[in-house]
């Protein structure tokens, strides 16, 4: 028991053909890199099964990831041009996540090793989120300041290097800010998941018709959570502004609500990205999760990390949501730098801390 | 050479057969830890048989009724290790091979009960080598009984169930006979789950106050 599977070559290979399976939330990803080079990202999504019940439901997601899973395997391989039998390590998303979601890809994952004699390599979805840009954008800058944003998770992390060093400077106290953006959604009418329907509307709308609070942002709050994000008093603000202008009879201006929350989210994300990005002295802000598909984020991050003299990154959209090739990114880049691959009874993590890029 | 498994009960099962007879087998009764037992425990009994998944030609999987967690790492194991090795998969009903073991034992007139958690079992009855009822998904107050009762829900449930006997959970060993043997139902490797997700859709948000 505990064995690890056979050890990885000496010296480590540079540009390792990896498969990486996603299976964290609702989305069954697998994706097939060789180094930094994407070659195949397939992603099936239960999104549709959970819209009517206006959230993620766990056993809908672990039902549909069991049944993706062969498939979307499948589909990768095929649009790789790769037999499984080519692929030179599999990664896997071992935590933070859904218990029974993650459980999905990690026995996937395992079984896959076990029947090809490849070595296993369980990492974390929030370093995942980090390593997927050095497919666009080559390798990561040492140090760089990442902002994860996505319906699970708002944090800023220090990066040293993807593979061992990711250091948490601050992260939300309470709701993940795509969280926010599905539970406003709700409020005014749009479906879910929130963040794309918000952004659509939103660009009709004006972003300073309303002015709802950006939390944790007053000097006393800065003192103790200058890096921490708050979203949860900014989403009641909305409810209740909602709720006044439907007491009184007036009709809800869909746009201006949906551009106003939009920029106190994004204003508040931006404002200590860069606020860390300066105190730490780095150079390079990397954005991602689903929520840094927002276009209006993008745009904002960038006005004000410019005068600094900081380079902003940002996946392209589709690898900043939930997808399998991020997990294959940060896979090959374990095995490049020759870093020890897992044990066969590697557990699922849903509460995996982002410190531990590995397990 | 024939790897069998089950994952549908708080136990975790592995048994390797060569064509004549079990090689090597592997039980572990760690509930909650299927995921971590599992993979070590085929590399195991490969081991202990001094073969490897070269040397596979087909997987046996039982595909519950059971707690749909650890149910789901034994279905998902064993389809991707047929994808990687082009094997044929053979899911198998967990209770089948309680009642296949409990059988040998003395009498094939007899039904099955397991945990389904929240206050139930899942059920299955038995006769003329076969099974006659279910599964099926029921509160040990309404189970239909049929002969002697076998399986952990006897012992979770002593007063619907008094005098249950026999095998509590599912040997790979007894599944891997079984299916070698063709004195099994052949099922596709599709989980039996008897029950919907719990989920309710949402009415219109909370007033704030």
């Amino acid at each position: 028991m505990g064995r690890t599977l056979p050890a990885w070559h000496d010296p480590p290979v540079s540009s390792p053909l990896v498969l990486g399976i996603e299976t964290s939330c609702d989305e069954t990803g697998v994706g097939l890199v060789r180094g930094h080079e994407l070659l195949a990202d397939a992603v099936a999504s239960s999104v549709d099964e959970h819209a009517r019940f206006g959230g993620v439901v766990p056993e809908v997601a672990s039902r549909a990831h069991l049944e993706a899973m062969v498939p979307t395997v499948e589909r990768a391989c095929a649009t790789a041009g790769v037999r499984l039998d080519d692929v030179d390590a599999i990664a896997v998303t071992a935590g933070p996540g859904l218990a029974g979601a993650l459980l999905v890809g990690v026995a996937a994952a395992k079984s896959l090793a076990l029947g090809l004699g490849k070595p296993l390599y369980g990492v974390n979805h929030l370093a995942a989120h980090v390593a997927v840009d050095q497919l666009e954008h080559g390798a990561l800058p040492d140090p760089c300041l990442a902002l994860l944003v996505s319906g699970g998770h708002s944090s800023l992390l220090r990066v040293a290097d993807v593979t061992t060093s990711v250091e948490p400077l601050g992260s939300t106290i309470d709701d993940a800010a795509g969280e926010a953006f599905d539970k406003v959604a709700r409020l005014l009418g749009l479906p879910f998941p929130g963040g794309p329907h918000i952004d659509r509307a939103a660009r009709s709308g004006s972003s300073v018709a309303i002015d709802f609070p950006r939390g944790l942002s007053s000097r006393r709050d800065l003192e103790r959570h200058r890096f921490d994000f708050s979203f949860s008093g900014l989403k009641t603000a909305v409810a209740r502004w909602v709720q006044a202008r439907e007491d009184s009879g007036e009709p809800v201006p869909v746009a201006d609500v949906a551009a106003s929350f939009q920029e106190a989210v994004c204003d508040v994300l931006s404002r200590k990205a860069v606020d860390a990005a300066v105190s730490q002295g780095i150079d390079d802000v990397l954005l991602g999760g689903g929520v840094a598909a927002n276009s209006r984020l993008r745009v904002i991050t960038e006005e004000r990390a410019t005068p600094h003299g900081i380079r902003v990154r940002v996946p392209r959209p589709g690898l900043c949501t939930d997808n399998g090739a991020m997990v294959a990114a940060l896979g090959a880049e374990m095995v490049a730098r020759g870093r020890a691959p897992s044990a066969l009874d590697l557990p699922a993590d849903s509460s995996m801390p982002v410190q531990q890029v590995s397990a | 050479m024939l790897l069998a498994f089950d994952t549908a009960t708080s136990r975790v099962t592995v048994a390797l057969h060569d064509g004549d007879r079990v090689v090597a087998a592997y039980d572990a009764d760690e509930a909650m830890r299927h995921g971590e037992m599992l993979a070590p425990g085929i590399e195991r009994v490969l081991a202990e048989a001094g073969a490897t998944v070269a040397d596979l030609d087909g997987v046996a999987v039982g595909v519950g009724p059971g707690p749909f967690t650890g149910l789901r790492v034994g279905l998902v194991t064993a389809r991707m290790l047929a994808l990687t090795r082009g094997l044929a998969v053979h899911g198998v009903c967990t209770l089948d091979v309680i009642a296949a073991e409990a059988a040998r034992e003395g009498g094939d007139e007899l039904t099955v009960v397991t945990d389904a958690r929240r206050k139930e079992v899942y059920l299955a009855s038995y006769g003329g080598g076969r099974r006659v009822w279910g599964p099926e998904v029921v509160r040990p107050e309404d189970a239909r009984l049929h002969g002697r009762v076998v399986g952990r829900g006897g012992a979770l449930y002593p007063d619907a169930f008094p005098g249950a006997t026999g095998p509590e959970h599912p040997s790979a060993a007894v599944m891997a006979e079984v299916v070698q043997g063709g004195e099994v139902e052949l099922l596709p490797a599709e989980p039996l789950y008897l029950r919907r997700p719990d989920a309710a859709e949402p009415g219109r948000p909370k007033r704030v106050s």
